[in-house]
């Protein structure tokens, strides 16, 4: 039989194993379950994981939808490291894209180079401005973030619901509920001709590296970490909670913000009522599996995009349901916590741990 | 504002607020044994489709609700068994149930949307409900809105003045003195997380069979989320739900009475006001840390494991 | 006399309680190898043993929480296995616990309720309660909650609610940690009368003088393994501490000095707290000197946690001049800013608070060492200096033989002693002008202890003002210039060594502050 016991010291190589175990375990079941859907499972794998990268142009779409992934799971782990929880993602996202939807609908006659620059600042304030009321509350009033994050992202999607609605509907768009479409000077630059791979996916690029460099060489990263790793540690070093509270929801607010005029400057072109198929929440996962480090995240935040590609071209070529994807994720982010007890436990076989035991040598016994 | 708009305003407010009477009582259980579970939106969606996807194929609304429960403690189980035998981190794990069940309801609803089966019917008692004006607003309910108020004052009952209450008391607090003299923390623990996935899983399917007698993706809309923050409003007494609900039942149905009331304001606006409450309401309650502190199950959220 | 490790031959009545050969291992520990052990009815056996010497493993085993990995269990003579406490409980097995298991947010005959396999309810034991708490001399109130007893309360009631299911054999666990000096006196009253009554106690403690005040017999663990068997009453206190340690003690100096200027002043110090669990502070007003070591004796509950919290800044003040250091008003400053004052600080809890569990050693000397004014180097606008902060931990660990692989290792992987020295070490390295040390040697053993105390002696004769609180009264005795004693939130005044006495000190923990100074003539350094 076999028991579980603690590893004297977590171990390196299962934290970075178990992002590739829970991979594995996803695709496996993925193909048992193409097969429970009367499906080639080998036929159904290809066409959900492999097909979607064998092409420039998927590829390139593959980047596109990792983008606002990246940028959303890189905030959002720096505050998990800080157990900060803001879960509110997609609404800060919202609100990035209405600010700098709003922002393009203003100048839309204006042909100049400094709009788009504009609208990625207005989408920053317009995020962080939404992640400051959760900021706020926790700091000033010890509200759970978790829940007014949460509840904030569905006033979000409100909020822009009346607005396509409303006030920025186009009145020659026949009723439909969107707005104008952006005039080009308001649209990010595609980055390759033919893919639609656009300037947004450098900006994630370069702000993954800048995460990485705060989270690990600067002073205000370490403090993060300690207060998420051992609160009463950061209280009894002198490091102001409402600091990081502040600072993390600041940081995610503006990276979600901005991933959102990414949308509606990139791929969307205009206001819609709905501008996120859930990066928000799907960023939770690819924070998690990224490890909560920034270069994990950026491969995370690829594999999650395989899952949304994967799922449109499965539906398209097989007809397999595209709620699939959203499947897979729940599900790949179970397999990971479940393969992240392999950091700190091992299993050891009933009996035969007297012979590798040490004896007692520096009085550590729980006594 | 008429009484012809009242009563079914404060009607509706009852069928608004059972489902999260029912999902906020089962976690409320679950936090008092020292579990937090953020999986309740998930467990309410995967309740609500195979709740109505079992009715649609049966005919028999009983069986579906007892689906819905059985289903949705089926996705507790896993939140259990990751949390409290692998001692993964709560809320990361409820993050993942919730998203998981999120995509699990959406895939075993792909073919269920734009059916619709027969609503719970209402009761309806000799006398009592054709009183004026009281038999409408007290007696003509459904089986489930009278369900969730027993249900509510059973909990009550059982955490202050059983033995099993209190037991779930002192996990709740303490699992390392629970265990110590002898109560197995875990396998309780098991028990209340089930309990909260079944309470989930038939408020969602109250929303699919009794509210909006139909599947649409996504329908519980938060209320998985309002159920959670009913708990702390509730301070963790379950009397304390059953006014919460209320009030948030109010206030979601009045976008549908909003017209009758003579508000002239965007419906969008309206649909906002049960998230923007549920802020309000926090903010209220965890104002004053001291309330937090002395009502809080004391290891709420924080994992046990027994060293041997 | 003493037979090293030789079970008891054959005696006239059956042992209550035989362990042969039990062992339990860890995977980075053997708390327990071939342990023997031998209790008679009515015999009060004390099992002896430092820090970490496996005594609360091997009554962990007994009780039925932990499950030994080889050896045998024998129960009036039969063989039995001991899956669970309430197994325990059922063949007349009672066990007072160190850390108590008691419920804070329930009453006292809920708690009791809780532990006794007959379903009884809460209300209906209240009087059972009351007569066997008469009985025994321990006054309690079934009906109160047990967040708001003081820690000698809780113990009763953790007593009451074994002799409530009369035990045949009673565990102790480190009982007097917690008590007044006179409440102990009180307890071995009670304890006597039990075993009087056939009742076999096995009563776990690693001080010698209440062990030859108490005990028939004694089994000295040593490493996990028994050193030997003793009657206490024919030993010394030198002989048996040899069993206990091995060698002989080791003791510090403390020279005499003339304190300096005044560094820290605590002047009328109030504070209610927000914690409802948490003990009010009442006008607590007190100096420390450059130069001496003042102590704070009391047992932990009595607002140790708030008095520190309110020095080092975890708890803001709302008025400037409670807390002064070097003069200057630094009540509304936080723990950084009075730290860039000169102040250092090491808290009763090590991991999680004095030092991150999951961070390497070097990233934990970044804690604390950051601050400006210490001139470590450590950070250069906003960015950390790697070099820096290794070769601070390394000097560490260096100078206070910190054993650990290297200042990569974790601080979770270092045992509790070696993870005090460091933290102790990292403070001490700061140069620190004020120094607040909390429980210095709790869970430490005699080795660390030692060092950690001349190293807080140290400090003193370079003149840092050093402030020193503590539940071990002879570690107090040891190593203070003046003593006071926090009570129930009060702190009485704080006096030279010299004249007063461990019963004084005794009489002032229970929180009568007006007793007169009677005993200062015959005062004993323990």
């Amino acid at each position: 039989m076999l028991r579980l016991e603690l590893r004297p010291e977590p171990s390196r190589l299962m934290m970075f194993a178990s992002p590739m175990l829970a991979a594995l375990a996803m695709l496996l079941t993925g193909s048992i379950l193409f097969s429970f859907l009367g499906q080639d499972p080998l036929q159904g794998f290809y066409v959900y994981f492999i097909k979607p990268a064998t092409t420039l142009y998927g590829i390139g779409e593959l980047l596109l939808k990792a983008t606002p992934l990246t940028l959303c799971g890189v905030g959002l782990a720096l505050g998990f490291r800080a157990n900060v929880w803001n879960i509110g993602a997609d609404g800060q996202l919202t609100m990035g894209a209405i600010a700098g939807g709003c922002v393009a609908l203003y100048f839309q006659d204006v042909d100049s180079a400094w709009i788009l620059p504009l609208m990625i600042l207005a989408g920053a304030l317009g995020g962080m401005a939404w992640a400051a009321i959760p900021a706020l509350l926790r700091t000033r009033f010890n509200t759970s973030e978790i829940l007014v994050s949460l509840m904030l992202v569905y006033v979000a999607y409100l909020y822009l619901s009346y607005l396509v609605h409303g006030p920025l509907r186009d009145p020659d768009g026949f009723n439909f509920p969107q707005s104008k479409m952006f005039a080009d000077a308001a649209l990010l630059p595609i980055l390759v001709e033919g893919l639609r791979t656009n300037a947004a996916f450098l900006v994630a690029l370069l702000l993954t590296v800048g995460a990485w460099f705060f989270s690990t060489r600067t002073f205000a990263g370490y403090r993060m970490q300690v207060s998420g790793m051992a609160p009463a540690a950061a209280v009894y070093a002198g490091f102001s909670e409402q600091r990081n509270v502040w600072l993390a929801f600041m940081i995610s607010g503006a990276m979600a913000g901005m991933a959102g005029v990414g949308e509606v400057a990139g791929p969307i072109g205009q206001l819609q009522p709905s501008v996120s198929p859930g990066y928000g929440f799907a960023a939770i996962i690819v924070a998690y599996v990224g490890r909560l480090h920034p270069v994990g995240v950026l491969l995370a935040a690829l594999l999650m995009s395989l899952l949304y590609i994967g799922g449109e071209s499965a539906q398209m070529e097989m007809q397999l349901p595209s709620a699939i994807t959203g499947l897979f994720q729940g599900m790949l982010l179970f397999y990971l916590l479940a393969a992240d007890l392999f950091i700190h436990y091992r299993f050891k076989p009933a009996h035969s741990s007297a012979t590798r035991a040490t004896p007692v040598s520096r009085g550590e016994i729980a006594s | 504002m008429t009484l012809d708009h009242l009563i079914p305003f404060l009607a509706s407010t009852a069928g608004a607020a059972t489902p999260l009477v029912l999902a906020a009582t089962g976690e409320l259980v679950a936090e008092r044994s020292g579990v937090l579970n953020l999986g309740v939106e998930g467990m309410m969606l995967v309740g609500a489709v195979t709740g109505f996807g079992v009715t649609l194929s049966t005919g028999q609304i009983s069986l579906g609700l007892l689906a819905a429960m059985l289903a949705a403690m089926a996705t507790a189980l896993i939140f259990a068994f990751l949390t409290l035998t692998l001692q993964t981190n709560q809320v990361a794990t409820g993050l993942a149930l919730t998203l998981f069940g999120v995509g699990l309801s959406a895939f075993i609803g792909r073919g269920l949307v734009g059916q619709t089966v027969e609503r719970l019917p209402n009761l309806s008692f000799p006398v009592l409900s054709d009183i004026p004006f009281f038999g409408p607003l007290l007696f003509r309910f459904d089986v489930l809105v009278y369900g969730s108020i027993a249900l509510v004052l059973i909990t009550g009952w059982m955490l202050a003045r059983t033995r099993l209450g209190l037991i779930i008391r002192a996990i709740g607090e303490s699992p390392r003195s629970g265990h110590a003299i002898g109560y197995p923390v875990i396998a309780l623990r098991y028990l209340t997380v089930l309990f909260g996935g079944a309470m989930a899983g038939l408020g969602g399917a109250y929303l699919s069979l009794a509210l909006t007698p139909m599947w649409v993706e996504g329908m519980t809309a938060g209320r998985g989320w309002i159920a959670l923050a009913l708990v702390v409003f509730a301070t963790w007494k379950p009397r304390g739900v059953i006014l919460g609900a209320y009030l948030f039942g109010g206030v979601t149905v009045l976008q549908f009475h909003g017209q009758g009331f003579g508000l002239a304001i965007p419906s969008e606006f309206l649909s906002m006001l049960p998230y923007l409450a549920t802020i309000v309401v926090l903010v209220f309650i965890s104002r004053k840390p001291q309330t937090i502190l002395l009502n809080k199950p004391m290891s709420l959220g924080q994992n046990f494991r027994a060293d041997h | 006399m003493i037979d090293r490790a030789v079970p008891e031959p054959v005696l006239p009545s059956q042992p209550r309680l035989q362990l042969l050969g039990i062992s339990k291992i860890y995977p980075s520990v053997v708390a327990n190898a071939e342990v023997n052990l031998t209790v008679m009815p009515g015999e009060i056996h004390a099992v002896l043993g430092e820090n970490g010497a496996g005594k609360s493993t091997l009554m962990k085993i007994i009780y039925g929480v932990t499950r030994p990995d080889a050896g045998e269990i024998l129960w009036e003579g039969r063989r039995v296995t001991i899956p669970s406490p309430s197994a325990a409980r059922k063949l007349g097995i009672g066990m007072v616990f160190q850390h108590f298991s008691l419920f804070e947010t329930l009453t006292v005959a809920e708690n009791i309720s809780l532990a006794l396999d007959e379903k009884t309810r809460p209300a209906a034991l209240a009087p059972r309660i009351r007569r066997i708490a008469d009985e025994y001399g321990l006054p309690i109130d079934p009906d109160r909650h047990v967040y708001s007893m003081s820690v000698g309360e809780r113990q009763r009631v953790e007593i009451v609610r074994c002799l409530l299911q009369s035990p045949r054999l009673l565990i102790m666990d480190e009982p007097t940690s917690v008590l007044t000096p006179q409440a102990v006196l009180k307890l071995f009253e009670s304890l006597r009368r039990l075993a009087s009554e056939g009742c076999s106690i096995l009563y776990i403690s690693h001080k010698l003088d209440e062990i030859q005040t108490l005990c028939d017999t004694a089994t000295v663990l040593r490493g996990g393994r028994v050193s030997g068997t003793a009657k206490p009453k024919q030993e010394t206190a030198r002989s048996l501490a040899e069993l206990m340690i091995g060698n002989e003690l080791p003791a510090c100096r403390l020279s005499p000095s003339t304190p300096g200027e005044v560094r820290l002043a605590i002047r009328h110090l109030s504070l209610t707290t927000t914690d409802p669990f948490g003990t009010e502070l009442q006008d607590i007003n007190l100096e420390v000197r450059s130069g001496e070591i003042v102590a704070i004796a009391g047992i932990s509950g009595n607002g140790q946690q708030e008095l520190l919290k309110a020095i080092s800044g975890e708890i803001p003040l709302a008025n400037p001049g409670t807390v002064q250091l070097d003069g200057q008003d630094v009540g509304r400053l936080d723990p950084a800013k009075r730290r860039d004052l000169g102040m250092c600080f090491v808290p009763e809890e090590r991991l999680g608070r004095g030092a991150v569990p999951e961070l390497s050693l070097a990233s934990n000397a970044l804690l604390t060492g950051y601050v400006p004014s210490y001139g470590t180097g450590m950070l250069r606008r906003g960015l950390i200096q790697t070099g820096a902060v290794r070769d601070f931990a390394r000097q560490v660990i260096d100078r206070f033989n910190v054993k650990c692989g290297d200042n990569s290792s974790l601080a979770t992987s270092l045992s509790g002693g070696n993870l005090q020295k460091f933290i102790v070490g990292r403070e001490t390295q700061l140069s620190p002008r004020i120094m607040v040390v909390a429980q210095p040697t709790w869970g430490v053993d005699i080795g660390a202890s030692m060092l950690i105390r001349q190293a807080i002696i140290d400090l003193r004769d370079q003149g840092v003002a050093v402030l020193v609180l503590s539940e071990e009264l002879e570690e107090l005795f040891m190593m203070s210039d003046r003593i006071a004693v926090l009570a129930d939130g009060r702190l009485s005044q704080a006096v030279p060594l010299a004249s007063t006495s461990v019963n004084q000190i005794g009489v002032w923990m229970s929180g009568n502050f007006a007793a007169p100074n009677e005993e200062a003539s015959d005062h004993v350094a323990a």
